[in-house]
């Protein structure tokens, strides 16, 4: 029972959604990636960017923001899973 | 003939049918800078018929850690020519057509419509959201790059239906929300491996070779040497694009203003930043119970005391529950269209939920009725 438990509770601490994160929002964040915890519930691409703009407003002030799940752009509606590879692309303007 | 392009033509999969299409192809190149100068030089050595150069810039002794094809001895004069007058000593079967002004609404389609394919290599968002609506207009490719810090982004957009710009970023950037080269740097050899990417993008194009990035982003992170492929579907709506926008210049502030939560404004007037309060509740209502740093401007007879706003501070409106402070932003805005014009979101009830009692005075509470 215990060895069950402790498998459960593994797996909800592993199973985190990755964010790999571009331009600005590394600036915001200080970070290349960010952990989603399990324990958050995220299922859609507007759930991610609500708790993203919880954890860090500044994100919530670009104008434009795209959301990549796997490899493609999102919409708020899309879902995501816990196998979703999820990446933020602030725009980019030097040349 | 000349068997200059022999290099080319022996290769597989692109011989001398590709080199015949890259000489009768006329490319416009927009910014003759840290992307433009490599995809310059490529597109001119590999004997493309008809170049543009487009760039009302001057060359500055900052930008030639980036912008190798140009000199010291040449810091002051005009990007444009001094490419074209280079260049065509490197190639000169190439015809070259010299733009010494920036692109804007004015000239954008009848400069774009005389050309196959478009070169996105400004360093500006006005620019680019310019070069996509014309480009949509007149149902033209065109090749995507930027640069920020380590970071490239390269892709093709308007492609035989592809997505556009518009479909990766509907809303162009306020100018202070993304930093560009000039005030987050940039390692002088990035952007000319994104030009190189671009040149590589407009021949494959030009030739109908493989691997065309249509709507796609490739993504560079030139620290960690990764890279990320992002796809983006195209939206209809932004392939119906008639006719362009007024202007696209950039916004300097924010424009609209908008909403502010009552923990933003809590933290504006703690961080003592500069702005106007205004109350736009009736007197009775402001006399009963307001916020300390507050300013009386009722609603009802706002219109009366719009001349003497301070309108060069930013400007709060805050009402019971965020609903007249709404109108009252319609309002000051009809007179002063660049201010900058918050509304506080819940208004008082919501100071009142989340952050308490905090800046609240109630005079009723001390009066002799009580």
């Amino acid at each position: 029972m215990r060895v069950l438990r402790l498998v459960i509770f593994l797996t909800l601490v592993l199973s985190v959604m990755e964010i790999l994160l571009f331009g600005i929002t590394r600036d915001i964040t200080g970070q290349q990636r960010l952990n989603v915890p399990a324990d958050q519930n995220i299922v859609t691409v507007k759930g991610l960017k609500q708790w993203l703009v919880e954890q860090y407003p500044a994100i919530g002030k670009l104008s434009s923001l795209a959301v990549a799940v796997n490899n493609t752009y999102a919409e708020d509606e899309d879902n995501l899973t816990p196998e979703s590879e999820i990446a933020l692309i602030p725009p980019v303007s030097g040349g | 003939m000349s068997n200059r392009y022999i290099r080319q033509e022996q290769l597989a999969g692109f011989g001398k049918a590709a080199q015949h299409k890259l000489r009768e192809a006329k490319v416009l190149v927009v910014g003759a800078g840290g992307l433009g100068v490599p995809v310059l030089q490529y597109l001119t050595g590999m004997g493309i018929g008809t170049i543009g150069i487009m760039d009302g810039d001057q060359i500055s002794l900052t930008n030639l850690h980036r912008q190798v094809l140009y000199a010291e001895n040449e810091v002051g004069q005009l990007k444009a020519i001094v490419a074209v007058n280079k260049l065509c000593k490197l190639n000169s079967e190439v015809k070259f057509n010299t733009h010494t002004n920036f692109l804007d609404v004015s000239n954008a389609l009848e400069i774009i419509v005389g050309y196959d394919l478009v070169i996105d290599a400004s360093d500006n968002f006005g620019t680019r959201y310019l070069i996509n609506d014309t480009c949509v207009i007149l149902n033209k490719p065109f090749v995507y790059g930027a640069v920020q810090q380590f970071e490239g982004h390269v892709g093709v957009f308007n492609y035989q239906g592809s997505s556009t710009y518009r479909c990766l970023y509907p809303n162009p950037p306020i100018a202070t929300e993304i930093p560009d080269c000039n005030t987050a740097g940039v390692l002088g050899i990035t952007p000319s491996i994104v030009g190189s990417y671009q040149a590589l993008q407009a021949v494959k194009v030009i030739c109908g070779l493989e691997g065309i990035l249509a709507g796609q982003v490739q993504i560079f992170d030139f620290l960690s040497n990764q890279q990320y492929i992002l796809k983006v579907k195209t939206k209809p709506e932004n392939l119906a694009i008639k006719s362009l926008q007024r202007q696209y210049d950039t916004p300097v502030c924010e424009p609209a203003g908008g909403e502010l939560t009552v923990t933003e404004l809590l933290k504006w007037q703690e961080e003592g930043k500069p702005f106007l309060l205004l109350d736009v509740r009736e007197q009775k209502e402001f006399a009963k119970e307001r916020l300390a740093f507050a300013q009386s401007y009722p609603l009802s007879a706002l219109g009366q005391q719009l001349d003497n706003l301070q309108a060069h501070l930013p400007m709060v409106a805050i009402c019971e529950i965020g609903g007249r402070s709404s109108t009252a932003v319609k309002m000051i805005r009809k007179v002063y269209p660049s201010a900058i014009i918050y509304h506080v979101i819940g208004g008082m009830e919501a100071w009142l939920d989340e952050i308490g009692d905090q800046y609240i005075i109630e005079p009723h509470l001390n009066s002799p009725e009580r």
